[in-house]
């Protein structure tokens, strides 16, 4: 052993750890936002009445959850270049990252999609709601709730995920503690405090995600 | 087309021998940390307060931090601590790990979803704890969590990919060597995830095999 923790050199460079986990959760947030996106329009067109495109999303989704992030990454930075579509370092990882989450997050609202009770949708088109309006003011509210614990767990895992990021070389929490490391061999505290950090930001997403939870009741 | 052919072959060996270390690696850490998941699964759910804190705490660190950062610590950490570990073994120790949180929070849902009763009746006969873990509760909980475990046998292949990161010659890392050859990035980044598009949907039908052998009406 005879390894003396020397935190000093972790504190002296903390500020490129913020700022690590920034970027980390912006990209979160940007990979999130359009993941949703896909997500929704995804879980609807999960219920066509047309096979081909419940087909083809349920390609997509089995697809993309069997695929490691990672060799998608690397797809989308270093192989979408030799057909001419060069994207930046930060777009390709985004891009990338809400594709993934996309096909998660349509397999999580699907499920909250089919929670929803067949009465009120019944109820809303008896009110003289077109089927648009129905699925926008009365089932979209429901699903979102009822998939909320589910959605939770899915955006924490997302946003683990962005430590990938590291390995294109992008300068996020991991990318800044990796080279602490690598510059200070302050090896155990780096860590400790990296994965500290990334715990607490978990444990801050989890507690703002149960605090909607609770404030808007299950239907 | 055909260029692309003669390199595949060419590198048929590298990518092979990539295939058969992501699958040593994941079913390494899917069988040990299955064990130590196990384990945990029971002290968190029978265990008294004082016993299953440091469970409790190792399970949510460990589910609180990203797989890599787990791989990037268990690579660098051991050295500075005395202990020497080849990047292989440190890949593994990492997802075994992480294999043992996640196992250890499903097994502990199993475990608590089973009545109360059934083990105060183990008692009430005269079953000592471990004849009841054995007879009473391992059967139905095994049956419960076993579609799960297939998944996260899927996660761990998908997990092994980062082992690339820290330099082990798994499917990744032989690709990149491949492709740092004939400069084929495209088609190469393809071929691999193609083959564990091939693994995981294996892995994921055989699941899906268990469960509808496995539910009860």
């Amino acid at each position: 052993m005879g390894y003396t923790l020397n935190f000093s050199s972790v504190w002296a460079n903390f500020d490129s750890l913020l700022w690590g986990l920034v970027l980390g959760l912006f990209m979160a947030v940007c990979a999130i936002g359009i993941g949703f996106l896909i997500g929704i329009f995804g879980a609807f067109a999960s219920q066509s009445k047309s096979p081909w495109v419940r087909g083809a999303i349920g390609f997509y989704v089995s697809i993309l959850r069997n695929l490691p992030l990672l060799v998608l990454i690397l797809f989308v930075y270093f192989g979408l270049p030799q057909l001419g579509m060069t994207l930046g370092r930060l777009e390709s990882f985004i891009g990338a990252l809400a594709i993934y989450a996309g096909a998660y997050l349509i397999e999580v609202l699907r499920a909250g999609l089919m929670s929803v009770p067949p009465g009120v949708v019944e109820a809303g088109r008896a009110v003289g709601l077109t089927q648009f309006q129905t699925n926008l003011y009365v089932v979209t509210p429901i699903m979102l709730r009822n998939a909320l614990p589910a959605m939770s767990s899915t955006f924490i895992s997302l946003f683990k995920d962005t430590s990938l990021a590291a390995i294109v070389a992008i300068g996020d929490l991991t990318y800044q503690a990796r080279k602490i490391n690598v510059e200070t061999f302050r090896v155990v505290e780096t860590w400790t405090v990296a994965s500290l950090l990334y715990i607490a930001t978990c444990v801050l997403i989890a507690a703002g995600l149960r605090a909607l939870e609770r404030r808007y009741p299950r239907f | 087309m055909s260029e692309f052919l003669h390199q595949l072959t060419l590198s048929q060996g590298a990518l092979l021998s990539g295939v058969q270390v992501t699958i040593y690696i994941s079913f390494l850490s899917i069988i040990i940390g299955t064990a130590i998941g196990l384990v945990i699964g029971l002290v968190l759910t029978y265990a008294p307060f004082l016993a299953r804190l440091p469970f409790r705490i190792y399970v949510d660190a460990i589910r609180g931090t990203p797989v890599l950062v787990l791989i990037l610590a268990a690579y660098y950490v051991p050295a500075v601590l005395g202990v020497s570990l080849d990047a292989l073994s440190s890949g593994i120790l990492a997802l075994t790990g992480f294999c043992a949180a996640h196992m250890g929070e499903i097994f502990r849902g199993a475990f608590q979803s089973v009545e109360k009763g059934q083990t105060e009746a183990a008692r009430a006969i005269g079953l000592t704890f471990p004849q009841t873990v054995r007879y009473v509760l391992l059967p139905q909980v095994i049956r419960s969590v076993l579609p799960t475990w297939v998944n996260t046998g899927a996660e761990l292949v998908k997990g092994s990919t980062l082992l690339s990161a820290i330099g082990v010659g798994e499917l990744v890392l032989r690709t990149q060597e491949i492709i740092g050859r004939n400069f084929m990035t495209m088609e190469f980044y393809l071929v691999a995830g193609l083959i564990f598009l091939l693994i995981n949907l294996a892995i994921e039908s055989f699941g899906k095999y268990l469960e509808r052998r496995l539910t009860y009406a």
